[in-house]
């Protein structure tokens, strides 16, 4: 900034900082500690559901295995955390340490996939609805609608007592009633973005529509489409584990935190052996929160205009378009 | 306004519709003859035979179709392959556990996440709004039946153990034999059930009322001479009523879903109850019945909230 | 005895960045029944200045005092506070329709003010609001009692706003802008109304604008700010024919009205400065005309002139009495010995409708333009003015190619645009090109500023790689932009080099035809005149043709060679510039001249003849 031909930047303003806009964004999401801390767990989780092999041949014992002589106590109830079992162990003597490992796996796996497919999905049908408007948004508006107005889990219930539990059927599930979301925050965000002149400026210049979406459109999204996606991760998570508490996800004796849980409600075996709901319902809790939280912190550091924009936007109210008087 | 009125009641037909030839399609042309498992696997062919025509199993799809949907207009939910009951009475039996559940939750949630969301919002950066952000955090997070879970097991058997009752550990008890008993046996369910809805609500309060906040025409109720307390709970909440009113709507489809899940956990003899029952015994009219009446209490409910919507704002009267 | 009176007041504002020092060392005095008005540029501090009068800014922190009716309302606390706004000050502001809450009755948000302040009884109070409703110019103000704000058009609006100031008879009002959203014909009356009203209620009125001319006709006093400086005060008189500060005298001569039309400009050099800071030194220094070394190394005192305007800098005599020190540019001449015979454009009574309503309502029709017939010639500028509404923008689009009419023919260098195929539309988006009006919007705020002005090149597939980076720097060189800058984001830029980013843009392919839609109106009336001036001189240098719209009939005037100008949809006159500025003929015309207002005559030839002179020699 320290030479300048234009009359305009004679007088550089202090206040730009030369500091890449990646950077900024990192040093900002740095800063916040409790973003840090959820990606730290997260970064835990990770590496607990890669090292399930691991953990197995530590401990020597499979997610599967039933340990009646050493896993259960003489009158058959499970046994707690020990140095046998460091988290204890279930109604049939398995231990719980390596089926949390191994569920971690399902879960992440779950949700990450199902996530992504249904932000792809979102993100396209948005893009297409916003920008192509007319008679395309209003069907695919209804149609978005339509699914947002399906009671889900009662729905999925009836799919399953079809088809039968099954992985691909709960992330099909998830995928299918999760779009939406991120396919209205999409839709809504173009459809505002397409009337913004830099877009009519490209269509002025001759650009394609295609070009326009990707081009013009799409980098603009960055900050939605991350954010939601990230809110996503958490909220398949709990289906999975939801389906798999009704017996309708994972099928027994494949680990998963959900069927873990619902184990230990059957019978209310957990109210005598507390690890059983304790540790994988934190665990679940934990995950959850963890990515909850870095949603709300890649939102900060994305975005550091939306914590204040509600308190400073108004100063720039000359600057909006004059002669339109209706809320735009 | 007639005219929206009529495009929202098409929009309601056609989801009615789209829902009815879901469940009809699963049910009756996917995998899995509904004649024998009706009929039991001891069953003859020709027994078989004999119920599939019964059922009228053996004419064209569409016509199958539209006899389902005839009947089913009529109120005709057809007869539960378990013990021959009528679905609608199997329903209505179930019917009071699962209101109790969701009008409670409902009036806890909003009772609960609307105050949380305004308080948040009126010093943000507080440790007021920093407990309310936490309280919004954690109550997202929360999956239900980990809470419900964890609150019968320190509300209910821990103190058990110690030797009082606190809470009792599940069932319904009928609202008109003892209101008291009623309640005292719901509490626990709505906190589950309402959790997660109450941090939605708060969280959209908070930001809406921040948005709203600095809006210009709050600025000129304080230039008024209005006192703080009158800006933020006449002005301010009254440019939150729509938005919330909106999410009113969204989240209803949310309390069935969560109602299942409670009333698994707790036990009690609802909606949710019979459909996961009826899963687990291969039931599908029941299933149907019960799919078709949380898409009609959805619909409803969400025509009920556009009306709202309309009387709300007066800019789209 | 002053109503109001300000004490070295400093306000500082908490933000992400750090404190905004948006008032240092204010002081002035508002007497009872006069107009007061504070003027300045976006950024200056003029409405923080006004919130802080109030209290309505409670992060901020206020020092020095406020005395108003014998109490420092500094030292007030919320409680007597909340008793004194409203009842004895009031305020307006901006957008008329953004203050008024949209789910209350307008009637509903009178009474409101008079049950906070006093005991009466519905009946009393609505008839009052009625009474008040009236007397600001709400016909049927009975009936209109009960309705919304939205069923109101943005004048009345302002007049309900007025009403609901007004209603308890306050000692002040402040009116933070109140015209600045409106059409420039309904802007006349709503000053004339808050001139009216203080005559009549004798109710002080602080007025604070971002445009000089519209104090000169009602204020007594005027105070102009910059960078939360009082630059300078005194009788609007003195302070708008003879400025004493540089920046005031720089402010009226960057404006169009106070110009031979056609000449160059004087603008202010540079940008106004952050706020974050808080030199020791004159803060308009670094973009002053006549800056001396003293200005840089100190605060400058106070100086009071005879005429009782008071001026913040070092000058020792009044800036409007010194030469100009600065060499004017050169002035581009009238263009009229590049007189070309073809014509770039030929629009043929084009009709456009939209039909609203679907499947469910009845199909509306809505005429936008109704038969619009004009001619542009190769190397000169037409000018299009009108109100917002009146079609002016749609007509550009219409032109451009962007929007199909739905009647009449556009011929475009002699090819009517309705029969192009594919190809030689896309051809057509070399040749037409477009200038948007908002600068931050029309850059998209993801892409580097290199990418944004590469952008014909990259979609016409013209060059690649270093030819297009070396093209596209030169383009940036022209436009008065920094080369080096090409990797930068357009939030990096302030809101005149974003325009001339978006006027590189539109040069990148040589255009036979560039359409302007509102370029400046979004701009600071110093930067406006930079890009002004950029404007018409690419004209001058490359032989450019120029379709000009916008809703300031001075800046029109001072771009063009002919004007039309635009009423609902049709061309109610179109001519010469001069002629329809010097002699309009449609009633319209005559209105919106008569509304524009320009400065008394005292004040704008002065600093015009002024900068004439210095630029023929």
């Amino acid at each position: 900034m320290s030479q300048s031909s234009s009359p305009d930047a004679a007088a550089s303003p202090a206040a730009i900082v030369q500091r890449g806009s990646f950077e900024l964004t990192l040093r900002r999401f740095a800063a916040d500690k409790a973003g840090m801390l959820a990606l730290g767990f997260i970064v835990l989780l990770v590496a607990f559901a890669l090292g399930a092999g691991l953990i197995e041949t530590w401990t020597g014992h499979s997610p599967v295995d039933q340990f009646r002589d050493t896993g259960l106590t003489p009158t058959g109830l499970p046994v707690g955390p020990g140095a046998e079992f460091l988290f204890g162990t279930d109604q049939l003597g398995r231990d719980v340490l390596v089926r949390l490992a191994y569920g971690a796996r399902t879960s992440l796996v779950i949700g990450l996939v199902a996530s992504l497919c249904a932000s792809c999905i979102g993100i396209t049908i948005g893009l297409i609805a916003g920008y192509v408007g007319g008679w395309t948004d209003v069907i695919l508006g209804r149609a978005m609608d339509l699914v947002m107005s399906i009671p889900v889990l009662l729905c999925t219930l009836a799919l399953v007592s079809v088809f039968g539990p099954s992985i691909m059927l709960s992330v099909a599930v998830i995928v299918f009633f999760s779009w939406t979301t991120i396919g209205r925050v999409i839709r809504g965000q173009v459809l505002s973005l397409r009337e913004r002149e830099f877009v009519q400026a490209s269509r002025s210049l001759g650009a394609g529509p295609l070009s326009i979406m990707v081009v013009d459109i799409l980098p603009n999204l960055t900050v939605p489409i991350i954010v939601y996606t990230t809110m996503m991760i958490p909220a398949g998570i709990v289906f999975e584990a939801t389906l798999s508490f009704l017996g309708l996800g994972i099928v027994p004796p494949a680990p998963s935190w959900g069927g873990m849980l619902a184990e230990a409600a059957a019978n209310s075996i957990y109210l005598v052996a507390w690890w059983l709901i304790l540790i994988p319902g934190s665990v679940l809790l934990f995950t959850t929160l963890a990515f909850n939280i870095l949603g709300d912190a890649l939102r900060d550091a994305l975005d550091p205009a939306s914590r204040r924009r509600s308190r400073h936007n108004k100063s720039k109210g000359r600057q909006r378009k004059r002669g339109k008087e209706g809320r735009s | 306004m007639i005219r929206f009125l009529a495009s929202r009641l098409a929009f309601a037909a056609a989801v009615l519709l789209a829902l009815s030839a879901f469940v009809f399609l699963l049910f009756f042309v996917a995998p899995g003859d509904p004649a024998r498992l009706l009929t039991g696997e001891k069953a003859t062919e020709a027994q078989v035979a004999q119920v599939r025509a019964n059922l009228g199993l053996d004419r064209p799809i569409h016509e199958q179709y539209l006899t389902f949907l005839g009947r089913t207009m009529k109120g005709d939910l057809g007869f539960s392959y378990r013990n021959q009951q009528p679905v609608t009475r199997l329903i209505a039996n179930r019917m009071p556990a699962t209101i109790s559940l969701g009008i409670g939750a409902i009036l806890l949630w909003v009772g609960i996440g609307i105050p949380i969301g305004i308080m948040s919002a009126r010093h943000p950066g507080s440790l007021r709004d920093r407990l309310g952000q936490g309280f919004i955090l954690v109550g997202i997070s929360f999956p239900t039946f980990v809470l419900g879970m964890a609150s019968l097991y320190f509300l209910y058997f821990l103190p058990r153990q110690l030797g009082f009752t606190l809470f009792p550990g599940g069932g319904y008890k009928s609202f008109l034999s003892n209101p008291w008993i009623w309640a005292w046996h719901m509490v626990l369910p709505w906190t589950t059930l309402a959790l997660a809805s109450a941090a939605i609500y708060a969280r959209l309060t908070r930001g809406e009322m921040l948005a709203v906040m600095g809006e210009d025409y709050i600025r000129t109720a304080r230039a008024k001479g209005l006192s703080e307390r009158k800006v933020v709970y006449k002005h301010g909440l009254r440019g939150i009523l729509t938005p919330l009113t909106t999410q009113l709507g969204a989240d209803i489809a949310a309390v069935l879903g969560g109602a299942i899940v409670t009333e698994q956990v707790y036990g009690l003899q609802g909606l949710g109850s019979l459909a996961v029952q009826a899963v687990g015994n291969q039931d599908r009219p029941i299933i149907i019945g019960v799919v078709l009446l949380a898409g009609l209490f959805i619909v409803v409910a969400n025509i009920v909230v556009d009306l709202l919507y309309v009387l709300l704002d007066p800019r789209v009267r | 005895m002053a109503i109001l009176e300000a004490r070295n007041l400093n306000i500082a504002l908490p933000t992400g960045d750090g404190m905004v020092h948006a008032a240092r060392d204010v002081s002035f005095s508002v007497q009872p029944g006069e107009m007061f008005g504070i003027a300045g540029e976006s950024g200056s501090g003029k409405s923080v200045l006004a919130q802080a009068i109030l209290g309505l800014l409670p992060t901020a922190e206020v020092e020095g005092e406020i005395w108003f009716e014998g109490k420092n309302l500094l030292a007030l606390g919320s409680r007597e506070l909340q008793q004194l706004r409203g009842a004895r000050i009031a305020m307006i502001s901006q957008d008329p329709l953004s203050c008024l809450h949209p789910f209350y009755t307008i009637g509903s948000q009178i009474t409101e003010a008079i049950h906070t302040h006093r005991r009466v009884g519905r009946a009393v109070a609505r008839r009052e609001a009625i009474d008040v409703l009236k007397r600001v110019g709400i016909t049927s103000a009975a009936e209109r009692f009960d309705h919304f704000p939205h069923q109101f058009s943005g004048g009345m609006r302002q007049r309900v706003m007025i009403a609901m100031a007004v209603v308890l008879n306050p000692a002040l009002l402040i009116a933070d802008e109140p015209t600045t959203a409106l059409d420039v014909t309904v802007q006349a009356q709503i000053i004339k109304l808050l001139d009216d009203m203080r005559r009549e209620l004798g109710t002080a009125v602080m007025m604070i604008t971002h445009d000089l001319g519209l104090l000169s006709s009602v204020a007594d006093h005027v105070m102009v700010m910059y960078a939360g400086n009082r630059m300078e005060l005194g009788p609007a008189q003195a302070v708008l024919a003879d400025p004493a500060h540089p920046y005031t005298v720089g402010l009226l001569a960057s404006s169009p009205s106070n110009h031979e039309p056609g000449s160059e400009l004087t603008p202010i050099i540079g940008q106004p400065p952050s706020l974050l800071a808080r030199p020791d030194s004159c803060t308009f220094a670094p973009r002053c005309a006549r800056v001396m070394p003293a200005c840089r190394s100190r605060r400058p005192a106070e100086r009071v002139f005879a005429d009782g305007s008071r001026s913040l800098c070092w000058l020792e005599a009044k800036a409007s009495a010194l030469p100009v020190t600065r060499p004017a540019q050169q002035v581009a001449g009238r263009r009229d010995a590049v007189e070309h015979e073809d014509a770039v454009v030929r629009v043929r009574d084009i009709h456009l409708a939209f039909s609203s309503g679907g499947l469910l309502r009845p199909r509306q029709r809505t005429e936008v333009l109704k038969g619009i017939s004009l001619e542009l010639r190769r190397g000169r500028t037409l000018g299009i003015v009108g109100e917002s509404g009146c079609g002016k923008s749609t007509l550009a689009r219409v032109i451009a190619g962007l929007i199909p009419a739905s009647s009449g023919t556009v011929e475009v260098q002699g090819k009517d645009i309705s029969r192009l195929n594919p190809a030689e539309w896309h051809e057509l988006r070399k040749t037409v090109q477009v200038v948007f009006q908002d600068p931050f919007g029309s850059l998209n705020p993801r892409r580097r500023v290199g990418s944004i002005i590469g952008d014909p090149f990259r979609i016409h597939r013209v060059a690649h790689g270093v030819a297009r980076r070396q093209r596209v720097q030169a383009l940036m060189e022209k436009v008065g932009l920094n080369p080096e800058h090409y990797n930068r984001f357009p939030s990096e830029f302030s809101g005149g080099q974003r325009q001339r980013i978006g006027i590189a843009r539109a040069l990148a392919l040589n255009p036979s035809l560039i359409i302007y839609d509102e370029p400046v109106s979004a701009l600071d009336v110093s930067i406006q005149a930079q890009v002004l001036n950029l404007i018409r001189s690419l004209q001058a240098e490359l032989g450019l043709t120029y379709l000009f719209i916008s809703h300031d009939l001075s800046v029109v005037r001072h771009v063009s060679d002919e004007i039309a100008v635009m009423n609902a949809g049709r061309i109610v006159e179109l001519g010469d510039a001069e002629q329809v500025y010097s002699a309009p003929v449609h009633p319209y015309t005559q209105t919106l001249l008569a509304a524009a207002r320009p400065l008394p005559s005292g004040a704008s030839p002065r600093v015009g003849s002024e900068e004439m002179r210095e630029g023929a020699t």
